[in-house]
């Protein structure tokens, strides 16, 4: 059996009455590229927040190489909402912020770019390294870190050549154009040298050309990085193209997995996306 | 420009500005303006650069510097005022007993004086930097006006002198002791912004969300530069205690944080020496080159209508709203005044200049060109 | 027991005003994020503009109150326009930053016109009775300020809730751009939300000034901040909620000032403040916002 890197179990989120993301639970194995595919609006994005720990998800685990590093259950007001299953399987409590989990080894993108706006492409990258970083502030001050800041530096000109970002490193990150952007956010993200990269519509707004290129640029970042990637996205001919696996949810839930030719021809899937006339 | 020949500029030119204020320090008289403007300059710089830091490089909108600049002065007087002289300050209450023979020297009272701020920040901080945008810039306001309140309050009476406030403050003897501890705290936050801790903070300012996730700890890093612009503001606040030689619950009200902020508008949000250099201007302006706006003026026999005492004022505010209006982004934006800067700034305006003479030197090359 | 009573009264009353001013506040932050940091001194001058009419003009009080209404209004739509329309476009910080001058500006104006010494504030002999109600005697204006705020609050409420301005204004607050593009007058709303805003702030201010003896040119940056936090407290945007928050400031704070340490009546104001904050960020009655990532 593979190893798996990620492995989400039966994660609830409710937002008052709705429920965005219904018991969901899926794996990422090790050296795998695995899209999560739906209609807009089922759940992907909320996923996506609730495993880099921006939401807390309302019930259910989240584990990263085995290590649990996220659980939950109703509490609260949600006790009497709850409308979802496996309520008290998961008596632990577990949260972390967004940069823990980070540190851990997880990177990710956004669906709507977010660069550091004002800074150059070089800093954009550089601020991503400061994970790894020993220094305080007194000695930060007084460039006691030089060495690690020399260090951190350099890696982040490497990091840029092998990205073909070395040409723009003194642009200001949002006067790059849109491609280059998305090319920046996953050059940013791998700078926190992450194991596993989960992508949230790297191909949204992109020309054919543009995604192509794309395609080819993941894979490369998987193999020259030793990388899993989880990604979502809507461009049917990136994810068929690209993906080991796929994941299918609609209206939260999970309605089917697999690979790409089973997903291409399975009638839950089409149903979703192209809807079923009501008497047939 | 190479490397070299920057640093050579810059020293250069810090040697001329250390030198004129040397100059000012020498051979004008001690009541002269200019050496008003200059000591007043520099430590409204240092606040607004700790304001800066806050506002312009972290992006959380703060309003409470007043009460951090209350207490920094608070705490710098309360050590410092002659052992002699406190019987005299609090004639009206007595001075506490474990006060009465403590003093301490002026160096150790300002870092003292920052210190208390910084703590008070620490805590403040627990709380209030989990307040967004707005909510925050009001709990900081409203912090600012409890310490105003409880430092004028009676049961502070005999360490704080209550409402009368306390005066007799002693300050440097020398009159460049002033600029040396402004100098020194402004180095010292330039060094920080400028390291990895100052990128950190600018990053959060561009996008907190995407800051996080790039593994900054954001309420560590919020706590941080709220701690470090507040033991900044409470030296600031300390040397303007030295420089009035008198302080009280009235000296830092709200209106006091506004006039700070609008001098950190004027040089531009993240800019260091936009900061700087628009204190000294502002003041310079509110001080002295608007002075003769309130005093009544006669050309000949015809009084000059509206001039009387207030009206600086009146003019002093409608030139920070027109700069706020229509010159938003400030003296520098978020760029900091740099040697390239200057060189690209005439490389962009001279050529224009040379350009019309060339126009007309030439007209028929132009003329063909459209032709 | 009528002391007590007494005290509410006097609380209602001061914080009936309070709610007066909160709405303004409170209405122009729903429409348009702005913390009007100048409210507070248009407040100020509103006793000014008192002080002209009656003092100055001996203008009897029934029109000079009118006069009054009607002159800060002005003032009030004329920042608009001057001070905030051509920021529009640009981020909210230019937009408060401006706000603060404004109040800077004032302020300074005040000073100037009037000087920094306090004015005498005329005295209606009509507000100024004294009525008697069981055991507890008090002033006509302490009496009428509460009952008038109410129906000023009920009447708010339906404008907003029930008329075409109202919905408009609700629409306009919801979602700047989009409401623009349904074909709303965005400039007639937000004058109409400054108009109404500044109204309260005369009425307000004559209720404030009336049994005060006198008005300098900060007269209006305490009340003012006190106002602020009042909306804040009800939760910024809604109305009622200012109501409530000027209530609760008003009473409790009258409630100190008749104890022994009527000297941090303000500053438990500003700790109530920030409490309430940390448990419900938003104010009592306000929405929840969250960022979409």
């Amino acid at each position: 059996m593979a190893e798996h890197v990620l492995k989400i179990q039966d994660v609830t989120m409710q937002f008052g009455g709705v429920v965005a993301v219904d018991n969901l639970s899926l794996e990422v194995n090790r050296g795998e590229i695995v899209s999560l595919i739906g209609p807009n609006g089922a759940g992907k994005t909320t996923a996506f927040n609730a495993i880099t720990g921006v939401y807390e998800p309302t019930n259910g685990a989240i584990f990263f190489h085995d290590k649990m590093i996220v659980s939950n259950h109703p509490q609260g007001k949600m006790k009497k909402l709850y409308k979802g299953e496996n309520n008290g399987k998961y008596p632990k409590v577990i949260r972390k912020t967004p940069d823990k989990i980070t540190r851990l080894g997880m990177a990710r993108t956004f669906q709507n770019i977010r660069l550091f706006k004002s800074m150059t492409v070089f800093d954009n990258v550089l601020i991503a390294k400061h994970l790894r970083r020993t220094s305080n502030i007194f000695t930060a001050t007084f460039r006691l870190n030089y060495k690690e800041e020399k260090k951190m530096r350099e890696e982040t000109m490497e990091l840029l050549r092998i990205l073909d970002l070395l040409d723009v490193k003194d642009e200001i990150a949002s006067s790059l154009p849109y491609g280059k952007q998305r090319h920046l956010e996953i050059a940013r993200a791998l700078a926190t040298n992450p194991e596993l990269l989960l992508l949230d519509e790297p191909a949204a707004g992109m020309n054919p050309q543009e995604t192509d290129e794309l395609t080819a640029f993941i894979r490369r970042v998987r193999d020259e990085f030793h990388l899993t990637v989880f990604l979502i996205e809507h461009h049917m001919n990136l994810v068929m193209d690209i993906s080991d696996r796929i994941y299918v949810i609609d209206f939260g839930k999970l309605i089917a997995s697999g690979k790409p030719q089973e997903i291409q021809n399975n009638p839950e899937v089409i149903k979703a996306y192209l809807g079923v006339a009501d008497d047939e | 420009m190479t490397k070299t020949t920057k640093t050579i500029s810059s020293c250069v030119f810090a040697l001329v500005v250390a030198a004129a204020i040397v100059c000012v320090g020498q051979f004008s008289s001690p009541s002269s303006m200019l050496r008003t403007v200059l000591q007043m300059g520099a430590v409204y710089a240092l606040i607004a650069v700790s304001m800066n830091l806050l506002n312009g490089f972290t992006g959380l909108f703060s309003l409470g510097q007043a009460g951090f600049m209350t207490l920094g002065a608070y705490a710098y007087a309360i050590f410092t005022i002659p052992v002699d002289a406190r019987d005299g300050v609090y004639y009206l209450t007595g001075v506490a007993d474990w006060l009465k023979n403590f003093s301490l020297p002026i160096p150790v009272a300002l870092i003292l004086a920052g210190l208390v701020g910084a703590l008070c920040a620490y805590l403040v901080g627990i709380p209030v930097l989990r307040l967004k945008g707005d909510y925050f810039a009001i709990a900081t306001l409203g912090f600012a006006e409890i310490v105003r309140i409880v430092m004028a309050s009676t049961p502070l009476n005999r360490v704080t002198n209550g409402s009368m406030g306390l005066t007799k403050i002693p300050g440097f003897k020398s009159y460049y002791g002033i600029f040396i501890v402004a100098a020194i705290c402004i180095a010292l936050m330039v060094l920080m912004l400028n390291s990895t801790y100052g990128r950190s903070f600018k990053a959060i300012r561009d996008d907190e969300i995407a800051a996080e996730a790039m593994g900054i700890n954001l309420a560590h890093h919020k706590q941080l530069a709220f701690v470090i612009s507040s033991f900044f503001a409470s030296i600031g606040g300390a040397l303007m205690a030295m420089y009035l030689n008198a302080v009280s619950a009235t000296t830092f009200t709200v209106a006091v944080t506004y006039y700070i902020l609008l001098i950190v508008v004027i040089g531009g949000m993240g800019s260091v020496t936009g900061s700087v250099l628009s204190a000294f201007l502002v003041i310079a302006a509110k001080e002295w080159w608007l002075r003769p706006l309130d005093q009544e003026q006669f050309i000949g026999g015809f009084k000059i209508p509206l001039l009387r005492s207030g009206f600086r004022m009146v003019i002093f505010s409608v030139i920070l709203m027109l700069v706020v209006l229509f010159f938003r982004r400030g003296i520098m934006g978020d760029h900091e005044l740099s040697w390239d800067g200057i060189y690209g700034f005439f490389k962009k305006t001279l050529p224009s200049l040379f350009h019309r003479k060339n126009k007309t030197q030439d007209p028929e090359k132009e003329g063909g060109a459209n032709g | 027991m009528s002391a007590i009573l007494q005290n509410c009264l006097n609380g209602l009353s001061i914080g009936s005003i309070y709610a007066l001013i909160a709405i303004g506040y409170t209405m122009v932050y729903g429409i348009l994020r702005l913390i009007n940091f100048a409210h507070g001194d248009i407040f100020m001058m509103a006793g000014y503009f008192m002080i002209i009419c009656m003092t100055d003009c001996l203008i009897p009080w029934y029109i000079s109150i009118v006069l009054v209404i009607a002159a800060t209004v002005l003032l009030g739509v004329l920042t608009e326009k001057i001070a905030y329309k051509p920021l529009r476009e640009a981020p909210r910080m230019s937009i408060m930053i401006s706000a603060i001058g404004v109040s800077y500006l004032l302020q300074n104006l005040a000073t100037y016109l009037f000087s920094a010494l306090p004015k005498a504030y005329p005295s209606i002999d009509f507000l100024n009775k004294t009525i008697k109600i069981g055991n507890i005697s008090t002033s006509l204006v302490t009496f009428i300020t509460p009952i008038l705020t109410v129906l000023i609050v009920v009447f708010l409420v339906f404008l907003i809730n029930k008329t075409k301005v109202g919905m408009a204004m609700r629409a306009v607050s919801r979602d700047f751009e989009t409401s623009q593009l349904m074909g709303i007058k965005i400039n007639n709303v937000i004058s109409i939300t400054f108009v109404i805003g500044c109204a309260l702030a005369a009425i307000g201010s004559i209720l404030y000034f009336t049994p005060r003896p006198s008005v300098t040119p900060l007269s209006g940056s305490l009340p003012g901040l006190k106002c602020f936090v009042a909306a804040v407290f009800g939760g910024i945007g809604s109305i009622p909620g200012a109501l409530v928050g000027g209530f609760l400031i008003g009473v409790s704070e009258t409630f100190i000032k008749a104890g022994a340490y009527s000297e941090f009546s303000d500053a438990v104001t500003f700790v109530i403040l920030i409490i309430v904050l940390l448990f419900k960020p938003t104010g009592l009655f306000g929405e929840k916002t969250t960022e979409k990532v």
